[in-house]
């Protein structure tokens, strides 16, 4: 009886098995090509939110590593203890501290993105329309800066801002101004830190989607009476749409996330979340609180952004 | 747009309007003037000394090769490349330095060019609003415009939602809605499959003569070119080789470009024994004797000629044919049964190949030939053309 039922359990479970055509041994090769990046997203992403996100329900301590753990056990009491802490989470929204720097740095990563467009557009569409063997000269000027080490880069700029710096002695000289500016330590130097680091991101998106478009297209604006600058805001600036798109999440992404610029080239009043993160980090070694503000980061911001991306993928049929 | 309507509402209006088309009447005022246009890209002529008119409602054909410069002349008339040299006149009017969006001409493109991010509404009222009319009358002239090309019911869709023929007549909507005093066309039929391409083509000729507006059309397709013009301009090396009516061009090619080009052909190499008031008579070594032709240009004795004679005007027989003259003996190499009509590759003495082409006028033919028959090869003497060059 029991063989039997035994048995039939096994034919309905093989039988189940069948349909996920997973085991179908068909679809074990496209099963193997998806299982290095699922396994690498798993391993690198997942994983390591899961225990950001653990970190985060856990309390402060002074200990190794300096926080508790959301488990204890008793085993001969015979109890599991499960601790979850939600204070770091209120804490987030009564002290309008945090509020305050996830505002200041998506207004800092909007300009900034704003900029970046302003600046890489024309870029874009020079390199697009010279001809083949330019293009590839100027494309590799645009990647050019990523041979240097970012924080080198960032330094540099230091030195070219700063009181005695090469800009202020530059229009010392020329007599345009008479006191040196103050250009380090402000939001202005921010800005122009993050312009500069993160334009290629804006420029080689840009260029795809410029250099992809048909030429035609602007003959045919053109020859239904559209003159140049009409043709170019109702065809060439839609038509750079996806690219415009990618750029600017290239960049608002990392902006809103960056640390390194703001502590370098910004003032004590700049404040921006990853300067905050990497302040509850190392220096107050709140951990639980430090991850509950990358946590919160996260879903507030990265989430909707990638649902906007999904949902015009889906439109565009790509 | 009806394919029913009676063969005569096919002609072009310029035929219908006055006994004599207007490019054979003295006198006529050309429509568009192109006067010795030539275009060089670096060393390179692309359009070579081009002179060249065409009259009202005319659907004029630029038939060539690729790189024949038949582009590179379209290009011109819609502003899109300037001449180096020559001018343009359309309407009376210089075109010189004008640019392409004030142009009283519209184009419609060989890849439709249409706007992939409008709906095929959009793309036809591109033109319009960019005059600048109220979106009443725009919307009043797109569905009018839609309606003429049957597409009303696709008016919301966007271009890579209509298969090609779709997109082919929202791009001739597109063009035709400014009401242009010429429209080029690119290719119009280039894009289409057979059986499609010659619907359209009727449709084309039947809205050209509605609308009464003036086509050129460029177009690599000689068979396109034929249904299509009222005149075909043959293009090659940047130069006009020949101008004429598309029976002209294929009866009377006045070159061996001509004749190769528009068609397939037999040419006979020979040399004039004697041209008399009627006929020419030609010497050939190739056709093994002489050839007598009727229609010929003046040439001087014991001048080299060709002598061009089409495929489907020999007749082909197994028996010695009544007439001497223009009768040849040749040997079947190949035959090609296409259904309507059969091919035959004939191997003359001389080692000369000749291609014949035979209606198959009954299902069963009486005479059917099979390979290496001897046969007879005849011709009217009306039938062939000399050529000088």
């Amino acid at each position: 009886m029991s063989i039997q039922t035994g048995a039939a359990w096994v034919d309905f479970a093989s039988s189940r098995l069948a349909r996920y055509k997973l085991f179908n041994g068909v679809n074990w090769g496209r099963f193997a090509v998806i299982s290095v990046p699922t396994l690498w997203l798993g391993i690198f992403f997942f994983v390591p939110f899961l225990v950001v996100f653990k970190i985060s329900l856990s309390e402060s301590a002074i200990a190794i590593p300096p926080y508790t753990s959301l488990l204890d056990w008793d085993l001969e009491e015979a109890y599991i203890n499960i601790k979850l802490n939600l204070g770091n989470y209120l804490y987030l929204f009564e002290d309008t501290f945090y509020l305050e720097a996830y505002l200041s740095s998506v207004k800092i990563a909007v300009i900034s993105t704003f900029f970046t467009l302003l600046i890489g557009f024309p870029i874009a569409y020079l390199i697009a329309r010279s001809k083949p063997s330019t293009r590839t000269l100027l494309l590799s000027l645009v990647i050019l800066p990523f041979w240097t080490s970012f924080l080198l880069r960032v330094y540099a700029w230091m030195g070219l801002l700063k009181k005695n710096g090469i800009v202020n002695e530059f229009l010392l000289n020329i007599g345009i101004i008479e006191q040196p500016l103050t250009m380090l330590q402000t939001d202005f130097a921010v800005y122009i830190g993050i312009v500069y680091t993160y334009l290629p991101f804006m420029i080689l998106p840009l260029y795809t989607a410029l250099e992809k478009m048909d030429m035609t297209l602007l003959e045919a604006a053109e020859d239904l009476g559209a003159r140049p600058s009409i043709s170019f805001f109702l065809i060439t600036v839609p038509m750079a749409v996806p690219g415009i798109i990618a750029g600017c999440l290239l960049v608002f992404i990392p902006a809103v996330g960056e640390f390194v610029i703001p502590a370098l080239l910004g003032g004590s009043d700049t404040l921006m979340i990853g300067r905050v993160l990497w302040d509850e980090f190392f220096l107050n070694r709140d951990w639980p609180m430090a991850s509950t503000v990358a946590i919160v980061m996260l879903v507030v911001l990265v989430l909707p952004i990638m649902l906007i991306r999904n949902s015009q993928g889906k439109e565009e049929g790509v | 747009m009806n394919l029913s309507q009676n063969n005569s509402q096919l002609v072009p209006a310029a035929l219908t309007s006055t006994n004599l088309p207007l490019w054979k009447q003295e006198g006529a005022e050309p429509f568009l003037r192109i006067e010795n246009i030539t275009k060089k890209f670096g060393e390179f002529s692309a359009v070579d000394n081009i002179s060249l008119d065409i009259y009202k409602n005319e659907l004029f054909c630029l038939l060539g090769g690729s790189g024949s410069g038949k582009s590179t002349l379209l290009r011109m008339l819609a502003g899109f490349e300037t001449p180096t040299s020559g001018r343009i006149l359309i309407d009376g009017v210089d075109m010189s330095g004008i640019q392409p969006w004030k142009r009283p001409v519209n184009m419609m493109f060989q890849s439709y060019a249409l706007f992939p991010h409008l709906s095929v509404e959009e793309n036809v009222a591109f033109g319009l609003k960019r005059e600048g009319i109220a979106r009443s009358e725009v919307k009043q002239r797109v569905g009018e415009m839609l309606e003429l090309v049957q597409m009303s019911h696709l008016g919301k869709r966007k271009p890579h939602q209509l298969s090609g023929g779709q997109r082919q007549r929202i791009a001739l909507a597109r063009s035709l809605i400014k009401q242009p005093k010429l429209l080029l066309l690119d290719e119009p039929l280039g894009a289409l499959d057979k059986k499609l391409r010659e619907e359209t083509q009727f449709e084309l000729i039947n809205i050209q003569d509605e609308l009464g507006v003036t086509f050129v059309v460029v177009t690599h397709d000689q068979e396109e070119a034929m249904t299509l013009s009222t005149r075909i301009g043959v293009m090659n090396h940047g130069e006009i080789v020949q101008i004429a009516e598309p029976h002209d061009v294929y009866e009377y090619p006045n070159s061996r470009f001509v004749a190769e080009f528009v068609g397939s052909v037999n040419l006979f190499e020979g040399r004039v024994i004697e041209d008399e008031p009627d006929r020419v008579r030609v010497q050939s070594k190739e056709a093994g004797g002489m050839l007598y032709v009727s229609h010929g240009i003046s040439c001087a004795p014991n001048q080299k000629v060709h002598v061009a004679l089409r495929p489907e005007k020999i007749r082909i027989s197994s028996k010695q044919p009544p007439q001497n003259e223009n009768c040849i003996h040749g040997v079947i190499e190949e035959i090609a049964y296409m259904g309507s009509q059969s091919v035959y590759r004939v191997r003359l003495a001389s080692g000369m190949e000749v291609r014949v082409t035979q209606p198959n006028f009954a299902r069963d033919m009486d005479e059917r030939f099979t390979w290496q028959d001897q046969v007879y090869l005849f011709w009217e003497v009306g039938s062939s053309v000399v050529l000088t060059s």
